[in-house]
């Protein structure tokens, strides 16, 4: 952690987007990870996504469960709304909050402890619900604030600070959400934000679950040789096999790219993501494919990243539902609580 | 694109814009510490070293150091490092015990100096530690030159004066005064003297040869005007008076003229306010005393009827910047009533005492002597030229700089050394890590504005000469502004090797300076591909080595750069350092070693 305050001045050039707001706006607390931590990039690539896409911070909820990762809404939107919940238990949070206010724009931050050990079922059901929000999963193997014992997500034969090798299978978040169904899967690095800006832009305009794996080296306990979480190690062996490129509603389309390189899929409010495809033969939209194409790369000892797989045709939970437009805050008193006569009415449906 | 090689005193040096900018190269943020650590001892002292007068400049500057303080880039307002300085020479306790002194035991050589002046005194500053027997020869009867007789008591008190001259005076100086050079060329053929320095200054004030200007006694000349205010021998002036020109010697003189009980004072200039040659805060000072200043009028003549001086006559022009120059029309002309005129419109060097037979080349175009621009000696072996008398009317504190080179330069000359091999400029780096967040430097940023120095009210300031205008700041002012440096001297010192391109130090960087980018093909296209574009080119651009894992480079933008040490807090490799520069100046007496010798 840091003992000053960052300054609050900046750059004479810094820009402002639509809302008259600069990147600073966007910013939370000072962050008290340790010096270097992946998640510090992370957050910095949400700041900056939420800033470009001219959301206004108010609009937005950030809920976490519990560990590093999870403490890392409060680095930024200091203006948004938020919830830190029990460990593991943010997706049912986050479920309810979004059946009361669809209105809200939904981020859910989370660890592979958090996700994928106390909290895996939530997950699971919160990706079978397609619950409308972006899921970031910042995945760095370790249990940094017990100081660094494998998670469920540290790969085979990797090894600890100490040098001991994991001898369990690891939990592949990317893979389990393409089993369970999820319509937004992506996998990126914290070290690369080209790549993982315009990603986390298209899980935030995606309708439904965006579940985003971003391999965030501890730095403290998982960043040395032998780790297949470090810096290092992400860097040899990342493979970006499709790069999203975010182009939100109001800007023009334009077609720069090599026949059969670029795929488009237009989300729900209208944006457009483009894919830019590494491997020509890559489809995004095919789930089945996205799954072995992991699988493949896996058994290379390769690290696939890129927007995965998009469901172009996604349902979330209140489509599914077919629950009133709106959120409830908005509805008028008389619609929301209809009285007793109402309720009389429908339980009389069911005598 | 190559390294920045930070092993070049000159690129860190270059970061601390005020270092950069002083003439002298003061270390201006080592000293704002101490004082804000109350060692008002110490920042004098380290002050003097440079600047040799800490009090006088504090007080009368040109201030150099304050249009480049990154702080004005960062929230409009540099620091007030002048009036800092005062403070520490305001407040410091008796330093008499710190001030070099001569030894007992003399080298044998004699230096004889024309002028006691801050450049010649400068001089006797740095030799008399050495050894050296100095003889100053003073047409006046006093020390300090144009510092004494040509700057207001009501801008700079006599004791400062005397107490910073005594420094240097009471190490031995043989002082002659009353003593005007008549010939250069019989003090240097006396032989008795090693070596000669001329630090007489540019006493001559321009003339304006218009009509009338010599049919009254109410026209002066700027500098031999204030000059007589000095010595008592003009006590009046007329009520209405107009100044001609606008640098700062015109200030000088109109806030003068107000306390000779002028009630209507304006001063003329034929540009524009942008053009004006005086100091920003003296406009602002004079304009504060209620003395006007006209713009777009040009002298004609002077209107004498009956003998007495009634008015001045000026051509009016419209002004407008085409291209970013001034393009001035004429239209029509104007009378201003007046009772005095005081001429500052520029000074002149005058050499009649130098004989031109002595082998000592005068130029032709600007009949003024050809000096060496870093030896400083003329083209006359052993004679040596400084301050205004070298290169024209400048400033105090180029003038100290000037005495700094020549006494460099006679000390090399006595001892039968080439000039040309000065001693260099050296750096020390030391790092400020005190604990994983803690250095041994106030890094927090303040947002505090710049304080405003205290004025002493109208009425007052106006009755006597020699009450002091400016208060000097408070203790309460001292500590805001003290806080208000950026510690440019504790430098961010990048370690490629060591970098895990984690991005950790650019996230947090609150200015945008920082930025892991691929290598441009050149330096422009480089600051245009960074986290800010790079647009303020008089700033560098650091960048790395390429980096390990990428072999992209660390880009460093030195533009705005707040000094706050978060990138090196944050970097978990400790590839980013803090460390306090200190530049090493050489001074006469300094060992030149070559360069071979250390290995560069």
């Amino acid at each position: 952690m840091t003992y000053i305050t960052k300054p609050t001045v900046h750059h004479p050039s810094l820009k402002k987007n639509a809302l008259g707001l600069t990147r600073r706006d966007y910013e939370g607390a000072i962050t008290t990870l340790c010096a270097g931590c992946g998640h510090d990039s992370i957050t910095a690539a949400i700041i900056h996504a939420f800033w470009e896409m001219d959301i206004a911070p108010h609009k937005v909820a950030k809920l976490s469960g519990i560990g590093c990762s999870s403490k890392t809404p409060a680095y930024f939107l200091r203006e948004a709304h938020g919830f830190n919940s029990v460990h593991g238990r943010m997706p049912a949070v986050a479920t309810g909050a979004n059946a009361a206010n669809g209105d809200l724009i939904m981020i859910g931050v989370s660890g592979d402890g958090d996700s994928l050990s106390i909290g895996l079922g939530q997950l699971c059901h919160a990706i079978r619900r397609n619950v409308n929000m972006l899921y970031v999963l910042e995945n760095n193997g370790v249990y940094g604030l017990t100081k660094g014992q494998f998670s469920a997500s540290a790969d085979p034969g990797t090894t600890s600070k100490k040098g001991e090798a994991n001898t369990m299978e690891a939990i592949d978040g990317a893979l389990l959400a393409l089993t369970l169904g999820a319509t937004f899967v992506a996998r990126s690095f914290s070290g690369d934000k080209d790549q993982l800006v315009p990603i986390i832009q298209a899980g935030i305009a995606h309708r439904g679950f965006a579940f985003v794996d971003v391999i965030s080296p501890c730095v403290t306990f998982n960043d040395h040789e032998g780790s297949t979480k470090s810096y290092a190690y992400t860097r040899e062996h990342a493979v970006e096999v499709v790069h999203a490129d975010f182009v939100p509603l109001r800007e023009p389309i334009e077609t720069t790219y090599a026949e059969g390189t670029v795929q488009r899929v237009t989300l729900h409010d209208g944006s457009v993501v483009k894919l830019r495809k590494v491997d020509k033969d890559y489809d995004a939209t095919n789930r089945d494919a996205a799954y072995a194409a992991i699988r493949d790369h896996q058994r290379k000892g390769e690290v696939m990243t890129g927007l995965l797989y998009l469901s172009p045709d996604s349902k979330d939970v209140h489509d599914q539902n077919e629950t009133v437009a709106g959120s409830l805050v908005s509805l008028p008193h008389d619609q929301l609580c209809p009285g007793n006569d109402a309720l009389q009415k429908l339980q009389q449906q069911f005598r | 694109m190559s390294r920045t090689d930070t092993s070049d005193p000159n690129y860190y040096h270059k970061v601390v814009d005020c270092q950069w900018a002083c003439p002298a190269h003061t270390n201006v943020p080592e000293y704002i510490r101490m004082i804000a650590q109350g060692r008002f001892d110490d920042a004098y002292i380290l002050n003097r070293e440079s600047n040799v007068f800490p009090g006088i400049l504090g007080r009368t500057c040109d201030r150099p150091c304050e249009p480049a303080c990154r702080r004005g880039r960062v929230d409009g307002k540099p620091v007030a490092i002048c009036r800092l300085k005062r403070v520490a020479a305001d407040h410091k306790d008796d330093i008499t015990d710190r001030i070099p002194k001569a030894p007992a035991k003399k080298n044998g050589k004699k230096v004889a100096l024309i002028g006691a002046g801050p450049s010649a005194l400068t001089v006797a500053n740095d030799l008399m530690p050495l050894g050296y027997q100095c003889t100053i020869f003073e047409k006046g009867p006093r020390p300090g030159g144009l510092m004494r007789i040509n700057i207001p008591a009501f801008r700079l008190p006599e004791p400062v004066l005397d107490e910073e001259i005594g420094y240097i005076v009471n190490m031995g100086v043989e002082m002659k005064y009353d003593a005007p050079v008549t010939s250069l060329k019989s003090l240097v053929t006396t032989n008795e003297y090693d070596a000669v320095f001329v630090g007489s200054g540019a006493p001559k004030g321009k003339e304006l040869d218009l009509p009338g200007r010599h049919d009254t006694d109410q026209i002066f000349i700027g500098i031999e005007w204030l000059e007589s205010i000095h010595f008592g021998h003009i006590h009046e002036v007329g009520k209405r008076v107009l100044i001609i020109g606008v640098g700062n010697t015109a200030m000088d003189c109109c806030r003068s003229a107000k306390r000779l009980g002028a009630t209507d004072v304006k001063v003329i200039s034929r540009k524009t306010r942008k053009y004006f040659k005086a100091s920003p805060w003296e406009l602002e000072d004079a304009e504060e005393e209620q003395v006007e200043i006209l713009e777009n009028l040009s002298p004609v003549r002077f209107i004498i009827e009956g003998g007495t001086l009634t008015g001045m006559e000026f051509d009016k022009f419209t002004s407008q910047e085409v291209d970013g120059k001034l393009v001035q029309e004429p239209a029509g002309r104007i009378t201003l009533p007046c009772d005095s005129v005081v001429l500052a419109i520029g000074q002149e060097n005058a050499f009649p005492w130098i004989e031109r037979d002595m082998g000592l080349e005068f130029d032709t175009k600007w009949d003024m002597p050809v000096v060496d621009k870093t030896t400083f000696m003329s083209t006359r072996p052993g004679v040596f030229f400084g301050g205004d008398a070298a290169f024209g009317p400048a400033n105090i504190i180029w003038a100290v700089e000037h005495g700094h080179q020549a006494a460099i330069s006679i000390d090399l000359f006595c001892h039968g050394q080439a000039l040309s091999e000065r001693p260099k400029a050296t750096m020390a780096l030391t790092s400020t890590k005190m604990g994983l967040h803690e250095w041994s430097y106030s890094n927090d940023y303040d947002p505090v504005q710049r304080q405003k120095m205290k004025h002493v009210n109208l009425p007052e300031r106006f009755s006597k000469m020699t009450v002091e205008v400016e208060e000097g700041f408070t203790a309460e002012q001292t500590k805001h502004e003290v806080e208000r440096c950026l510690n440019c001297d504790v430098q961010t010192h990048f370690t490629d090797s060591l970098c895990i391109e984690c991005d950790a130090c650019i996230d947090i960087c609150p200015v945008d300076c920082l930025t892991i980018a691929p290598a441009a093909a050149s330096e422009s296209a480089q600051r245009q591909h960074l986290m800010a574009p790079a647009e303020n080119l008089d700033q560098p651009l650091f960048e790395s080595g390429p980096l390990k894992q990428t072999g992209r480079l660390m880009v460093k933008d030195e533009n705005v750069c707040l000094h706050c040490g978060l990138c090196a807090e944050r970097c978990p490799t400790y590839a980013w350092d803090m460390r306090k520069f200190v530049l090493e100046l050489p001074y006469a007496g300094t060992a030149f070693i070559p360069l071979e010798a250390v290995g560069r």
